[in-house]
């Protein structure tokens, strides 16, 4: 049944979402038509004047094969990140669901990652895979592996991988394990009796019945590796060395904020913001459907 | 088709709680075994500990001629219904009923004709393509019982299986189960706590309370003669009269309804007793003889008709044929058959029958 309200007069009901919408008006829509008016506009070096240039900041960032790189990089760091996180989320939640001493304490310990703020985060990681003072940089070097993050690109993107995976591990371990805690265990029983076995329940039974869980998490990684990782490349490696670990929303802010140029800037995150939503749309398309319900 | 046997048989979880104590039961090759009790007596932990998805505490769980304690619930050749279907959601009838003979490696055209055959046998072929959640009660619970069937299992387990449906078509598939037994043959183990759930279904009926067995007995034997006061007011609606009694002389018990004739053959008894009699043995007297009663409350079954009062102090409630009509605060006379007064130890509680 749906509760419906009665209204006498049309005015009240729009007046009673006001608030909402200025908020989103405000704090979404305002910016976001900013972002795309500059886009357009290109400024002169010492932000004096614009000048309206249609397509131009797209153009040349199209043009610029440093852009490429960057989206390659993010693409390589995105399917890591998304993963590995998911993944190991998922062991970890497939783990905790079987501990019967002392679930609490565990469970705790898995979540307590979500509270670090990634600044802290990343300077966590980076303290322990320092080259020269770093706990773990030190081990990895006696073990006669070369590494060194502050030089070698690859080192670097590996470590922010990591750090962000460690960071957003604990999100998806919450609802994997919330997820797994609602499948029925009469259904897994019933499978143990219809002789499949541990590994056959998983992918046969489990997985499936995870299937919602597992889409709306792909989802919202997507979303965390394209922007909310921003803080942990940040304050890890600022998109070095020589731009190795430069994804598409850290560029955005290297090229705006820093290089200050405001037009590209804005042009490219005109484009992350269709990328995520393309990418996003695509997920509900094509993954969707074979999720069960 | 295989025997059950179950010797000495204990379950303690974890924290303590003993959920059955020292259980022994033998359900014969082919038989339809009902295990009856009131929720929390452990009938369910044992049944699950037949099928193996608990651990045995001690004692030893034989299927046929073959110890399987530590065998795994897939390998124990059993196939178990339970009380809420636990039907795939994700997959159609007939992946429902695939999926275990999928996993035991069945050829493809093998699992075809079982599935086909079942699924005539309970009438869901039309559902074969359809997700459980696009099916009824009864038709989940068919497909349950389908995925059960194709196994082709030793033993059949049913846990509760008809609570989740209601009263109609819980006498209807009560029915199809026992019909569906009588042509397979296959040894059932069924547990419920209906009392006319195991009555009608059960060749065997085996009586638990607080872990431990009361009684097992044919359903008619457990009703005539309840081993125990527990079994005497568990089973039988509405329940068995019971009433302080003091044993005047051999075959002559004194109660609040006077004293009372038994047979003194059956009884072996002495001092302070309980005595039981089914409402539906008192009858109204022929004369002004007989023992005073006097109907609070009448409630009409249709065919009989029950009527609430007490024998002095002692609530009884009588079951007469629904003929004519009774007034309620009007006294009347009752007589009680000598042979339907069951005594109890007033301390075990057990039948004081020789």
């Amino acid at each position: 049944m749906q509760k419906r309200a009665i209204f006498g007069s049309t005015s009240l009901p729009y007046l009673l979402l006001l608030p909402q919408l200025a908020v989103v008006a405000v704090f979404f829509y305002w910016p976001a038509s900013q972002a795309l008016w500059q886009s357009f506009l290109l400024e002169d070096a010492f932000g004096l004047s614009s000048t309206f240039v249609w397509f131009e900041n797209y153009s040349e960032l199209f043009a610029d094969s440093g852009y490429y790189r960057t989206m390659m990089t993010t693409a390589v760091f995105a399917v890591m990140v998304a993963g590995l996180s998911l993944s190991l989320a998922l062991l970890l939640a497939v783990q905790a669901d079987k501990a019967i001493h002392g679930a609490g304490i565990y469970r705790t310990l898995l979540i307590w990652p979500y509270a670090v703020a990634p600044a802290v985060a990343g300077v966590l990681w980076i303290f322990m895979f320092q080259p020269s003072l770093g706990v773990v940089a030190q081990g990895i070097r006696s073990l006669g592996i070369a590494w060194n993050p502050l030089l070698n690109g690859n080192d670097a993107l590996i470590l922010v991988v990591l750090a962000s995976t460690w960071k957003q591990i604990s999100y998806n371990f919450l609802f994997f394990l919330a997820g797994l805690q609602s499948i029925p265990r009469a259904v897994i029983e019933a499978a143990a009796i219809d002789g499949a076995s541990g590994t056959r329940r998983f992918w046969t039974i489990i997985l499936p019945l995870l299937s919602p869980t597992v889409f709306f998490l792909v989802v919202v990684n997507i979303v965390y590796v394209f922007f909310d990782t921003f803080g942990i490349i940040d304050a890890m490696t600022q998109g070095g060395p020589s731009k190795a670990t430069e994804t598409l929303v850290y560029k955005v802010f290297f090229d705006g904020r820093l290089g200050g140029n405001l037009g590209s800037s804005a042009a490219q995150s005109v484009i992350l913001m269709i990328l995520v939503v393309g990418l996003t749309a695509i997920q509900f398309r094509f993954i969707e459907r074979r999720v069960a319900y | 088709m295989a025997t059950v046997e179950l010797s000495s048989i204990r379950k303690v979880y974890p924290g303590g709680v003993e959920a059955v104590r020292d259980v022994s039961l033998v359900v014969p090759n082919g038989s339809f075994t009902v295990l009856l009790g009131p929720s929390g007596c452990g009938k369910s932990t044992l049944l699950r500990m037949i099928a193996g998805l608990e651990t045995t505490t001690s004692g030893e769980c034989k299927i046929g001629e073959r110890v399987v304690n530590e065998v795994e619930p897939a390998d124990r050749d059993i196939a178990m219904v339970f009380q809420n279907y636990a039907l795939y959601p994700h997959m159609s009838v007939y992946d429902n009923m695939a999926y275990g003979l999928r996993n035991r490696g069945t050829p493809k055209a093998e699992i075809d004709k079982r599935v086909r055959e079942a699924a005539s046998l309970l009438a869901i072929e039309d559902f074969l393509s359809r997700k459980p959640r696009a099916l009824s009660g009864g038709q989940r619970q068919r497909v349950a019982m389908g995925r059960a069937i194709v196994r082709e299992p030793q033993v059949f387990l049913f846990d509760e299986p008809l609570s989740n449906l209601d009263a109609k078509l819980r006498v209807t598939m009560r029915l199809e189960i026992r019909r569906l037994h009588n042509r397979l043959n296959a040894t059932s183990i069924f547990v419920t706590h209906d009392q006319v759930e195991a009555m009608t279904l059960a060749d065997q009926v085996v009586v638990m309370n607080a872990g431990r067995i009361e009684q097992i007995g044919a359903p008619g034997e457990v009703y005539k003669h309840p081993a125990s006061r527990f079994v005497a007011s568990f089973i039988g609606a509405p329940a068995m009269n019971l009433m302080p009694g003091k044993i005047a002389e051999a075959g002559i018990v004194e109660t609040p309804a006077g004293r009372l004739p038994y047979d003194k053959n059956r009884f072996h008894a002495a001092g302070e007793v309980e005595v039981g009699i089914r409402p539906e043995d008192i009858h109204a007297a022929g004369g002004a003889d007989g023992i005073l009663f006097t109907p609070e409350l009448a409630e009409e079954l249709g065919a009989t008709r029950l009527l609430h009062g007490s024998f002095g102090d002692t609530p009884v409630i009588i079951a007469i044929p629904a003929s004519g009509t009774v007034h309620e605060k009007k006294e009347m006379r009752l007589s009680i058959d000598p042979a339907a007064v069951h005594l109890f130890d007033k301390v075990t509680g057990r039948s004081l029958v020789r």
